[in-house]
């Protein structure tokens, strides 16, 4: 029986308490911002967007090469003497044309390991975290500056100088092996019209 | 007051229809503002702000778009469902609760029908809820519907009980049925209201008020719903605008039983400093910020307390409100008696 | 009276369901509302977590993986692989990174409570809490932004250090936290705790009698609810737990028996206000100056070696075995997850107890389906 209203007693009392504090909370301040119209202050090291500045990129291929879940795919073509591509603003000589830096940001885990190993410190995370799209393609991010053109036209003068290359080293062991069996030269038409790229090249060139 | 209608009106049918529908000028909006008082009560006791962009000031029209969102939205119905009753179930729920408005006194000079068994109709007519779920729970050919229905006739005939006899102690008191006979005994002054006539009136004021909870399905007894056991009860295959007349049904149940426990117990229209501010329009003033702040009270239940158990809440029903209930009416008649 | 023809009912609770806290699918066998038998279906998040690791270039990228185990606790997932890993390549980690590591990792154990007991009350039916929790947990989560940029998937305890140093006003920021904290935690005892409805609810329901439990091998508030005194911080120090004073709590069964869903529900409440008292000594503690990277070679290759390091997470023992062949990236990850071993009671504690009581037992469990099906 004691317990009967005991139990009663509690009841009434545990609720009017917890009463209490809801209703203590009603006249609180809120602690939600209204998000679109005031906008919450990211901390200097928030990680959202990548974001890769491509004048100082050297196309080492070490962020794709750490990225754990492989959204970023970079193609790469070697710079031929002519053309001198500069210096990156850490010093760093940039000895290839990137063709394509592609980050596939609806792949992108946020984690950042992209970031460390880059030598030139192009690549960052930046605060930008409102980029949803209604197309998920529109999601794969291109960062190379190159223009397609210029992709042909960078491909055109590796081979052109691959292949003057190769001609060079095949006269000086033709020059060496005199009378010797000529090397198979592989015979392959590419955009440009340019000769010939024979294996052995690809292979010294790697 | 459809005599009054009645003269301005070319067709005495039209009296009545119009005389019928007035309680919707008052339970639409209402329902409307209840919604978004609902939200933002709940925001604000959880630190949030709740809806703040519909409309401006503080999201005053987000009921509405919603609304108007539930109207254009598909009406869906399981192709394995009991069809008809699938569909008519929102729509006799929604008729049970505002069948009981015609009985309400708004004000002095306004009841839907002036019934001299006023009380015993209220008790009678909301039963119909109980069918509606029932009927909706069955109908949509799902098990945790079905559950969630099953609950439901059972809470609510078990909780009718103790809600009568908290009714019936009033009835003692006053020793009529018809409510508007009981709002006019309460004229005057605070003092006059029958909840600080009687001492045990409060006991049956509190009793009733919690089994009206259950009655409402409200937290702490919403185990109809019950979204995080149940997914959605009886509702789980609702939704539209269909979904919207059970929700409709719901704050118009709130409603009702706020106002008649403001007729019982809190002197109905009467203003409580007697003649100040007293009248027919202020009358359904005092009428709706009486049952307004009963309503604030369940959503602030709501907002604090979990749910019970289905046994618990039986237990609470059968072992504490309905002995306490039924000694209590003793109670209240024996004061009747000698004072 | 003649008996009445019954027949059990089947039904699916979840995967879609919003108590199941995840993606859980639980077979409930129903006579009416009594459970005759719930028997727990999981596979359904699963994402290969532990095949992707063999298939990384190396031990680093396994880390954003791990955080993705227990996404609500991804610190102290974090700090049980860098250990194991440490340990292959028996390296000491810098003082500084120790403290730092275990204030990160008690500070999530408070955020992984918080969120555990506020969808304990959104469980049971009541919405408050759940939302004052979040409040709350939001200030930790702000500590660690502030400190690694992300809210929820860290990356920041890494093998032989931290991705970065903390920023300079790390330690006034965790002082304004632990000077904050133990009032709301009267709130939430206040609101919800000491309700006489949760009590109800929770007391006498889905009680694991300590026998049970370690014949199920059920570790860290489930384990200890049930009255057993077992904690690895305390038991198996890693890192540099045996440095700090704090009370290992156990469930005692003051509002019902031993083992039930409140004590498991109190010994979270109780454990936060001990990791309130190991941060504080930490804080104290810490060095102020001092190395975030050990001497760790730039391309990890443990030798061949296979390791088991086991630490305590939020929901218990939390175990990685680690094969090494020497090469650059891990032969085999195992991950023993402390959630998967602590559901296997479910059936055990569910079997005639009502619906609503599965969901307050399941809540109690405080499983996250990220870790049970990696």
């Amino acid at each position: 029986m004691k317990r009967y209203f005991k139990d009663i007693w509690d009841s009434f009392y545990t609720i009017a308490i917890g009463m209490g504090v809801t209703f203590r909370h009603l006249f609180r301040k809120s602690v939600t911002i209204q998000y679109p119209d005031i906008k919450p202050e990211l901390t200097e090291r928030a990680r959202n967007r990548l974001y890769v500045n491509m004048d100082d990129c050297i196309g080492c291929d070490q962020c794709s090469k750490a990225c754990p879940v492989n959204c970023i795919t970079i193609e790469t073509v070697k710079a031929v003497p002519p053309d001198d591509l500069g210096v990156t603003s850490t010093g760093n000589p940039k000895r290839l044309w990137v063709t394509k830096f592609d980050i596939d940001i609806a792949k992108c885990c946020y984690c950042g390991l992209c970031v460390y190993p880059c030598p030139t410190e192009c690549i960052k995370m930046t605060d930008v975290y409102e980029f949803s799209e209604f197309d998920r393609h529109n999601l794969v991010y291109n960062y190379s500056t190159m223009t397609p053109s210029e992709v042909e036209e960078a491909k055109g003068k590796f081979e052109k100088w691959q292949a003057d290359k190769a001609a060079a080293k095949k006269s000086s062991t033709e020059k060496k092996k005199e009378g010797s069996e000529k090397p198979k030269a592989k015979q392959q038409e590419s955009g440009e019209g340019k000769r010939s790229d024979s294996p052995e090249d690809k292979k010294s060139e790697s | 007051m459809v005599e009054t209608l009645e003269q301005f009106l070319p067709h005495p049918l039209l009296a009545i229809i119009m005389h019928a529908a007035l309680p919707m000028v008052i339970v639409f909006p209402y329902v409307l503002f209840a919604v978004w008082l609902e939200r933002k009560v709940s925001a604000h006791m959880q630190d949030r702000l709740g809806p703040m962009r519909t409309g401006g000031w503080h999201g005053w029209s987000q009921t509405i778009a919603d609304m108007i969102k539930m109207i254009q939205k598909e009406d869906i119905v399981p192709s394995r469902s009991d069809k008809f009753l699938f569909k008519f179930a929102p729509f006799l729920a929604f008729m049970g609760a505002y069948a009981a408005f015609a009985v309400i006194p708004f004000s002095s000079e306004y009841i839907g029908a002036h019934l001299d068994v006023g009380a015993f109709y209220i008790l009678a007519v909301t039963s119909v809820v109980t069918l509606s779920i029932l009927m909706a729970g069955w109908a949509s050919n799902n098990k945790w519907s079905l559950l969630g229905a099953m609950r439901t006739s059972a809470q609510i005939v078990s909780y009718e009980v103790p809600t009568v006899v908290a009714v019936l102690s009033v009835i003692v008191a006053t020793g009529t049925l018809n409510l508007m006979t009981i709002s006019e005994m309460q004229t005057g002054t605070i003092f006059n209201w029958l909840i600080f006539s009687n001492p045990f009136l409060l006991i049956a004021f509190v009793l009733y008020f919690i089994s009206s909870l259950a009655e409402v399905n409200r937290t702490p007894f919403d185990l109809p719903e019950s979204e995080s056991e149940l997914v959605g009860g009886f509702q789980t295959e609702y939704s539209g605008m269909r979904w919207g007349m059970f929700m409709l049904t719901e704050y118009a149940d709130m409603l009702l039983v706020s106002l008649l426990g403001s007729v019982l117990f809190f002197g109905a229209w009467n203003s409580p400093f007697g003649d100040f501010m007293s009248g027919p329009v202020w009358g359904v003033f005092w009428m709706v910020s009486k049952g307004m702040f009963f309503i604030f009270v369940m959503m602030w239940l709501r907002w604090t307390l979990p749910r019970l158990r289905v046994d618990q809440l039986m237990d609470v029903c059968w072992k504490y409100l309905i002995p306490i209930a039924f000694i209590n009416l003793v109670l209240v008649a024996l004061w009747e008696m000698l004072f | 009276m003649p008996e009445l023809r019954t027949e059990e009912m089947t039904i699916n609770m979840g995967p879609q369901h919003p108590s199941t806290h995840g993606v859980l699918r639980v077979e409930l066998v129903l006579d009416g509302e009594i459970v005759v038998d719930a028997i727990p279906h999981i596979g359904y998040l699963h994402r290969c977590f532990e095949k992707h690791s063999e298939s990384m270039n190396d031990y680093q990228q396994v880390i954003p993986y791990v955080d993705r185990m227990d996404y609500v606790a991804a610190m102290s997932n974090e700090l049980g692989y860098a250990i194991a890993v440490e340990r292959m390549l028996e390296i000491e980690v810098p003082e500084r990174v120790e403290y730092i590591r275990v204030i990160m990792a008690e500070l999530q154990r408070i955020a992984s409570h918080l969120l555990a007991i506020g969808t304990y009350g959104l469980d049971i039916g009541a919405f408050t809490p759940f939302l004052h929790c979040f409040r709350d947990r939001e200030r930790i989560l702000e500590i660690f932004e502030s400190a690694c940029g992300a809210r929820l998937l860290y990356n920041y305890i890494w093998v032989g250090g931290l991705s970065h140093d903390v920023p300079s006003n790390f330690k006034d920021k965790v002082r304004d936290f632990i000077n904050y904290f133990p009032p709301k935690i009267k709130g939430y005892n206040d609101l919800l705790t000491y309700n006489k409805i949760f009590i109800d609810r929770t007391a006498d329901v889905g009680v694991l009698p300590p026998e049970v439990a370690l014949n199920y091998a059920a570790s860290g508030p489930v384990l200890r609810g049930s009255g057993v005194d077992w904690d690895l911080r305390r038991n198996d120090p890693y890192s540099i737990y045996d440095r700090f004073e704090f009370d290992v709590v156990v469930g005692k069964g003051e509002m019902g028996t031993v083992g039930d869903c409140w004590d498991r529900y109190i010994v979270r409440v109780r454990e936060m206000e001990q990791s309130v008292r190991i941060i504080e000594q930490a804080v104290e503690q810490m060095p102020d100056e001092g190395d975030v990277k050990a001497a760790v070679p730039k391309r990890i290759r443990p030798p061949e070696a296979e390791i088991y390091a086991r630490t305590e997470t939020p929901r218990g023992e939390l175990g990685y075995y680690i094969i090494s062949d020497g090469s650059m990236s891990p032969f085999r990850v195992k991950g023993r997850s402390p959630c998967f071993v602590n559901l296997s009671v479910l059936p055990a504690i569910s079997r005639g107890s009502m619906i609503a009581d599965i969901v307050a037992i399941i809540g109690s469990i405080d499983i996250v389906l990220g870790e049970i099906d990696r």
